[in-house]
């Protein structure tokens, strides 16, 4: 148990430590690098409570792509993040303010956190036995079939991601010169090579 | 063995044109992309057959109320009535935009399939029994509107407006989840009508903090969503920015949409709460009421101006969600459906504003519209005195259905806000029609106007005078839809 509660200490300290990195870190590609830190150490956290499915998740789609994203971004894009920051200490104490207004406010609430008595009855699925079924095949079972709605509507948001992306973006230019393949394979020797005659001296 | 009785297992014919409207925009995608050309007018008229098909199956699989995909998905009376309002708005804003789009070198065949898909997503929200459903709707939505709202990529008002409205939309989303977290910590579920059965178990005077926190986060949520204050930042910005048929198009289906929300999910599972919730619409109606009414007089931008005013009826009508009974739902209904034919018409009006192949969009361009387009002139005058709610216009009717039953509810100090403020907003409709009949004009707009537009025009003018007469076709339903929503 002892270990159990160490290990949950140090990726919850790395994970709080690397988060402060990043806002910190004066080289923005210093800060996505903390990021991906800070990732991986929730990931680990997720993995100590049972839920390997989420950790999975959360390095493939997070570190995966989102972070790469952001590095790309950041690596690529000329911004000038000294002049992003400047200012921001001006805003830090209306900021801390509300901030801490908010954080008093939470811990009101959840200092008289009070669950139904009916929640229990509710709950639309039961949760199955984590050492019998993993992570993966409990939610497999019900996403496809008792949740379709919602994995269709998820995909049509994506559709819409898509097509309005291109839509935003895609321009059509002048003067490309574009491949055609069948142009391309029904061209034939006669076409493109002629066998000259060189005159000896003569020149073409 | 399976938990839930085989019959409600793989229902999913209540979805049905929910399920065309889906498969629908991707073969109009389809068409689009292979059709290799960037002439809309086609798939503008495709779409908009799509739009009325699913209106008719709205209606046909409408007639029962049902429950689909294992209560995540909801048809009753409530949401047919919705459902009509949205694909009435939806199919007008892309006639609108058929000659717009071709004018204005925007013409490209995206933007139909954009507004059938957000037509989709507003259809979904209408139908949620669920939050995850409900925010999934809402994003479908809201993703399409971003899109449309930065359409016009050139320009950097459209691109600004765009900008701004993914960013709010996105920090209310956050809002919107944050709360529904709360809720489902609190419930153990996510389900509507779970949620009603464990809110009502429980005696409404007990202290649960954590469900009205989160009932106050997705109020805040959804109030981004219809623009109400103190929610309403972003909405003159994104009116005034976008192309003038997305306007016309925000203006009227999401808020359609939104309000729909609010109505379902606060009459529906938090129904016991209604002590909780009524404070806060109350608060978020008289300020979009005072907001809509002040702000409003000294805006020069016609489309600036309507964004006010679509936030001052937004106030109007959440006086009738304050009252929280039956009668107010009705009210509710009833506003936004005449509200709906208002906006269109109005917008279609602002479309007419024309010199010399270039939009305009100042007040006092109208100067002397009743001496060069007097019809228009006079469908404009219309649509003014009725969002002023002046009688015998359909507007009147529309504040009388939601003031009476808050008197009732004994809301009186809200009524009577309400009509102070609406008489302050009588100002600004009626300077309008004080420059279109009584100044002198400046330079003519063009001719003709466009078919489309013209049609549009008079079809709404026709709802807004009928009203009058023959208002059944309204307010039947809105009586059933309203009564469907209580459990009818």
């Amino acid at each position: 148990m002892i270990i159990h509660s160490l290990t949950f200490y140090m990726f919850a300290a790395v994970a709080v430590a690397s988060g402060v990195m990043v806002i910190s870190a004066r080289n923005p590609v210093h800060s996505v690098l903390f990021l991906i830190l800070a990732f991986f150490n929730s990931a680990a956290l997720f993995v100590l409570m049972g839920a390997e499915f989420l950790a999975m998740v959360l390095v493939v789609v997070y570190v995966g792509a989102v972070a790469v994203l952001f590095l790309f971004v950041v690596m690529m894009l000329d911004i000038n993040f000294r002049e992003m920051r400047h200012g921001a200490l001006q805003y830090l104490p209306i900021g801390g303010l509300v901030g801490i207004v908010l954080l008093a406010e939470l811990v009101l609430v959840f200092g008289s956190w009070a669950v139904a008595p009916e929640a229990a009855d509710v709950a639309t699925i039961p949760t199955p036995d984590p050492t019998v079924v993993t992570n993966t095949h409990a939610l497999g079972s019900v996403l496809y079939t008792r949740f379709v709605y919602l994995f269709q509507a998820a995909g049509m948001i994506l559709l819409v991601a898509m097509v309005g992306a291109i839509v935003l973006t895609l321009r059509q230019r002048d003067g490309l010169r574009r491949q055609s393949i069948a142009e391309q394979n029904a061209r034939r020797k006669s076409d493109t090579i002629e066998v000259v005659k060189v005159p000896s001296r003569g020149g073409v | 063995m399976n938990p839930m009785p085989a019959s409600e297992a793989m229902v999913f014919s209540p979805a049905v044109p929910e399920i065309f409207l889906a498969c629908a925009a991707m073969a109009l995608l389809m068409i689009g992309v292979f059709r290799r050309s960037d002439e809309s007018r086609t798939l503008s008229t495709l779409s908009v057959a799509t739009l009325a098909i699913a209106f008719v199956l709205v209606v046909i699989f409408g007639r029962e109320p049902a429950r689909a995909f294992e209560g995540l998905f909801i048809v009753d009376q409530f949401a047919v009535f919705m459902k009509a309002l949205v694909l009435i708005g939806s199919a007008s804003a892309i006639v609108l935009a058929v000659r717009f789009n071709a004018n204005e070198g925007l013409d490209r065949f995206e933007y139909p399939v954009i507004v059938v898909l957000a037509t989709l997503g507003m259809m979904m929200m209408i139908s949620a029994n669920d939050f995850i459903a409900l925010y999934l709707g809402l994003e479908l939505q809201s993703l399409s509107l971003y899109v449309l709202a930065a359409f016009r990529r050139d320009s950097v008002r459209s691109t600004e407006a765009g900008l701004k409205y993914f960013v709010l939309g996105a920090l209310s989303s956050g809002l919107l989840l944050y709360g529904a977290s709360l809720i489902y910590g609190f419930a153990g579920s996510t389900g509507f009508d779970a949620l009603a059965r464990v809110l009502a178990a429980g005696a409404p005077e007990s202290t649960w903090i954590g469900v009205v926190f989160g009932l106050v986060f997705v109020s805040a949520g959804l109030a981004f969503k219809v623009s109400a204050v103190p929610f309403h930042m972003w909405t003159p910005d994104v009116y005034e920015g976008a192309p003038t048929p997305v306007t016309a198009f925000f203006a009227v289906a999401p808020k359609v949409a939104a309000v729909a929300l609010f109505l379902r999910v606060l009459t529906g599972p938090f129904g016991p709460l209604v002590a909780d919730w009524q404070q806060v619409i109350v608060v978020i109606s008289v300020g979009s009421m005072l907001i809509g009414a002040f702000a409003a007089i000294v805006q020069t931008n016609i489309k600036r101006l309507m964004a006010y005013s679509s936030i001052g009826h937004v106030g109007y009508a959440f006086v009738g969600l304050a009252a929280g009974t039956e009668a107010g739902v009705r009210g509710v209904l009833i506003y936004m459906a005449i509200y709906l034919f208002m906006n269109l018409g109005t917008f279609a009006c602002i479309l007419c504003m024309r010199q010399n192949g270039r939009m305009v969009e100042d007040i006092e361009d109208l100067a002397g519209l009743s001496k060069t387009h007097p019809m228009v002139a006079a469908a404009m005058g219309t649509f003014m005195f009725s969002m002023a709610g002046i009688p015998p216009l359909a507007g009147f009717f529309g504040k009388v259905y939601v003031f009476l039953p808050a008197i009732e509810a004994g809301l009186v100090t809200l009524a009577v806000i309400g009509v102070l403020t609406s008489v302050v907003s009588c100002f600004y409709y009626l300077r309008i029609v004080k420059i279109m009949y009584f100044d002198e004009v400046v330079e003519p707009f063009d001719r003709p106007i466009g078919r489309e537009v013209g049609a549009i025009l008079w079809a709404t003018g026709l709802v807004i005078l009928l009203f009058i007469v023959y208002p059944a076709p309204i307010l039947a339903p809105a009586t059933t839809a309203a009564a469907s929503l209580f459990g009818g």
